[in-house]
């Protein structure tokens, strides 16, 4: 075992690619992760586009129905799993250790394989667009649409088995941060000192690590029946196809507050800054947060209205789901009350946020409006269901997150974006997404059903689709501006010092951008908003807080990046790409498969095998 | 291990076979590696969970036989699950060595859980094959596809066990400075309990309930399952 450690000597470069292929560093994980959401926001977005163009008109034939259905389907999994979790993550890992006042996560190189275990899965789901087989089932799939015989070719065994990857990334990434801000929090910063998008964090994770592996199972279950001849959504042999609806839900919903609870944390710490005022009723935040996770247990069945399980069923979960609102509710009025009389200052990230909140009470009250169950039989399936999941989860999930793209831009990057590049950026993506779903409430009024490809004309949709297309494209010009801001201002923006919004977390009270220990001294926590109590301290005295001095890294002991990670992550993609291998001899795929079980294998013990820090190699500094 | 900071240490090793001398200082006092594995634990919680709910929506619903009462052989199973019972106990054996620093009573006492759980293994294999050659294949019916992937992955988490008990096995016969540490053998005997418990379980329900199940009942699957659940709530 030893020997396998001692092969390939452990890389202690800061530099270049291999750093980076190799980094433990949850700054520079949180920027991979970035950079890799965001390119597959691009990829869902052209796949938005498509269906936009050919839905434009009535009649259209730019692409087939069977396209159409990929198109859709791949829209939303990348959405869901590559784009909006990811960005999920890249906050975490960004920001987490640094609010708490830790050096790093509790797991460096588990952090590290999440983030290539992700996009190895990713791009192993993507790998079906080079040989024609792409999943055209939907985001949830639904049995017996998957079953083989409904279902040729590889499409769904690429989805069910990259879904699988994907769900072991976020499965690793929810240990690591429940264990990180359970254990890791600096001295005097207890639970209820926590910032709330770590508390925000924190209840995600854990509805990641309970979530999961329901999904998992449901995989399995679907993977079984489709490569080994199970029968679990076989009808035929007795199997029931609402078995898979009713474990798809019920990952289903707590993954909706997976998506939305991180941004609502963002816009909990944004508000605050910009309205220059604590967040109102900081308790009552966190509680509702808690009160969310656990109620989104509850009510997957309204997902399930029109399946007919029964008056009683659908009473129940039309009562809990009404009931998850309130908590919902209750946070919008916390953001409207901690801006209430503060002096509010509307840059870019405050706009954003205040879009999330204006947004997100319209699907909100949208989702009220089919948690009612008969009121739901006339929604289920049309365009208002398409309508109320944009608003929350681009008008929530999307604007939450540039929201924190630009709160977060001076700290990561040490310069500041450009504001009134920023500020259209704003107004187009706003003025676009209501432009595109919108109108969607009435098309699916008027009966517009989703996931058709075309529809004739003469229905009175027509209007209202070309309505959403050109809103489309207004989103289009919004973040190519976005784009151009990032970079320019990468490039051209003016230095933003430690600390330009005086904000009340302590990952400003360091430089921008943070050195790689982080904080050279641990803080010590007085209470909530730790790092304005210092400043506002240092103030009565007379003086100023600068940024914490730079200290000799060598000096701080730091995790050293390690290729394990990778080789892991490896090993696990290749186990589920090799059942997709297809040389005419069917079974190959299993010797190949296993080929990937070894590889993990061996990372594993070389990870094992190796300590987390070597002693003597910190001395090459990286400033 | 820290060098300039005592305040908080960093967050230096992650589950390792070699962890350094002492545990990081955390704010629960539970060490980061430990409380992964309860967290782990909670996650495969839901795991079995689900496969768990997964048989007992299908049970009684197969249309073609074998069904389980024709197959299902409860005493020898009682058997094996007697033999990882008592693999459970030695596990404790085996942490209350690791405890005290007995490094060889350490080792006697891994072996025989080892021993004990590959024992359970092979009364799996055993009866995997028994049941094939009885006409109980994988895709034969809806009992044999639930039975054997709850099973099969149960026993998948008792194969990874017994592997990570011959690794610290080995670890202690060749290096008997300390390693592994109580924490190392502690923290793998939270998960071989835990595989163990899911077990009484499973045996349970699969083997004393469920194995008398014959062929298929009225009615429609999930929507059995169904009404018990809103039969609880109303
Ligand atoms: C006020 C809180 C909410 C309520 C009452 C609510 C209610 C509902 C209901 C009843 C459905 C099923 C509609 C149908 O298919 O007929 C639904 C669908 C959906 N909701 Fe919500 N929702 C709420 C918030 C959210 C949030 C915060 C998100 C995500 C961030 C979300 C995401 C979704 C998605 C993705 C679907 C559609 C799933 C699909 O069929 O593809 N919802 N919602
Ligand atoms: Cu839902």
């Amino acid at each position: 075992m030893v020997t396998i450690t001692g092969v390939i000597p452990r890389p202690n470069t800061y530099t270049g690619l291999w750093s980076w292929l190799t980094t433990v560093d949850h700054k520079r994980i949180g920027a991979l992760y970035g950079f890799s959401a965001f390119f597959f926001f691009m990829v869902g977005g052209i796949e938005a586009g498509i269906m936009r163009l050919q839905l434009a008109t009535s009649d259209a034939s730019l692409v087939s129905a069977d396209w159409f259905n990929a198109m859709f389907t791949m829209h939303g999994t990348t959405m869901i799993f590559m784009a909006i979790m990811p960005f999920g993550a890249t906050f975490f890992n960004f920001l987490v250790p640094l609010m708490i006042g830790a050096r790093d996560v509790a797991f460096p190189r588990l952090n590290a394989f999440s983030y290539w275990t992700f996009l190895f899965g990713a791009l192993l789901m993507h790998a079906g667009f080079l040989i024609g087989q792409v999943p055209d089932a939907g985001w949830f799939s639904y049995a017996n649409l998957t079953a083989a015989p409904f279902s040729e070719g590889k499409g769904l065994d690429f989805w069910a088995l990259s879904l699988q990857v994907l769900g072991v990334a976020s499965l690793a990434a929810g240990f690591n941060f429940v264990v990180t801000i359970i254990n890791m929090r600096a001295p005097g910063m207890s639970l209820m000192r926590m910032p709330v998008f770590v508390w925000m964090t924190l209840v995600t994770s854990i509805l990641l690590v309970l979530a999961f592996p329901i999904i998992t199972v449901a995989l399995i279950e679907l993977t079984a029946d489709r490569q080994f001849g199970a029968n679990f959504f076989n009808t035929a042999a007795g199997g029931d196809p609402i078995l898979w609806q009713h474990l798809f839900w019920l990952f289903g919903h707590p993954e909706v507050y997976i998506l939305i609870l991180p941004a609502m944390g963002v816009v909990s710490e944004i508000i605050p800054t910009y309205s220059r005022k604590p967040l109102f009723g900081y308790p009552v935040v966190v509680f509702s947060g808690i009160v969310i996770a656990i109620m989104s247990w509850a009510v997957w069945s309204h997902h399930m209205f029109t399946v007919g399980l029964g008056a009683i069923a659908n009473s129940v979960f039309t009562i809990t789901t009404m009931l998850i609102a309130v908590p919902t509710g209750v946070k919008i009025f916390n953001w409207i009350g901690t801006m209430w009389q503060g002096s509010i200052d509307l840059k870019t990230p405050m706009l954003m946020a205040i879009g999330f909140v204006a947004l997100f009470i319209v699907g909100g009250l949208s989702g009220v409006s089919h948690a009612v169950s008969p009121s739901d039989f006339q929604q289920q399936d049309t365009y208002y269901i398409v309508a109320h999941i944009h608003y929350v989860l681009f008008g929530g999930a999307i604007f939450g997150i540039f929201a924190g793209i630009y709160y977060w831009y001076p700290k990561i990057t040490g310069k500041m974006y450009h504001e009134t590049l920023g500020q259209v950026h704003f107004w187009l993506m706003f003025i676009g997404m209501n432009l595109t779903f919108f109108p969607m409430h009435y098309a699916g009024l008027n009966g517009m059903p989703r996931r058709i490809y075309t529809y004739a004309e003469g229905f009175g949709w027509e209007f209202m689709n070309l309505l959403a297309t050109i809103g489309y494209f207004v989103i289009v010009i919004s973040l190519l501006v976005f784009i151009h801001n990032f970079f320019r201002s990468l490039k051209k923006g003016e230095e933003a010092g430690h600390d330009p919004w005086d904000a009340p977390t302590l990952e400003w009270s360091i430089s921008s951008p943070p050195p790689v220990y982080n904080f050279a001294e641990i803080p010590v926590v007085k209470g909530q908003d730790a790092y304005w109590i210092t400043k506002r301290e240092a103030e009565a005295r007379g003086e100023t807080v600068p940024a914490e001095p730079h200290v000799d890294p060598s000096t701080i002991h730091m995790p050293s990046p390690s290729y394990w990670p990778l080789i892991t992550s490896f090993g696990v993609v290749w186990i589920a790409g090799g059942l997709l291998i297809d040389f005419g001899w069917d079974y190959i795929r299993f010797p190949i498969s296993f080929i990937g079980g070894l590889i993990t294998i061996i990372g594993v013990i070389g990870w094992s095998n190796e300590p987390a820090a070597e002693e003597h190699h910190e001395a090459e500094a990286h400033h | 291990m820290a060098h300039a900071d005592t305040t908080h240490a960093p967050p230096a090793h992650e589950a390792s076979a070699h962890p350094p001398a002492h545990e990081e200082e955390t704010n629960t006092g539970i060490s980061h590696r430990k409380l992964l594995m309860w967290v782990f634990l909670g996650s495969d919680c839901l795991f079995f969970g689900s496969l768990i709910a997964t048989y007992m929506v299908y049970r009684g619903q197969s249309i073609v036989g074998p069904y389980p009462i024709d197959i299902i052989d409860v005493p020898i199973t009682t058997i094996s699950t007697f033999v990882l019972l008592m693999s459970s106990f030695t596990m404790v054996m085996a942490v209350a060595a690791a405890r005290n620093g007995n490094q060889k009573r350490l080792i006697q006492w891994l072996v025989c859980t080892i021993v004990l759980g590959g024992g359970f293994i092979g009364f799996q294999v055993y009866e995997f094959n028994l049941f094939r050659v009885e006409g109980l294949r994988y895709e034969t019916n809806l009992f044999s596809s639930t039975f054997f992937t709850l099973t099969g992955f149960h026993g998948a988490h008792v194969t990874l066990g017994i592997f990570w008990l011959i690794c610290l096995a080995v670890i202690s016969a060749r290096n008997p400075a300390g390693r592994p540490s109580g924490e190392d053998v502690d923290i793998a005997g939270l998960y071989w309990h835990f595989v163990d418990i899911v077990w009484i379980v499973i045996f349970t329900l699969l083997y004393l309930i469920g194995g008398f199940d014959a062929g298929p009942d009225v009615g429609h699957a999930a929507a059995q399952g169904w009404q018990w659940i809103t039969g609880i709530i109303t």
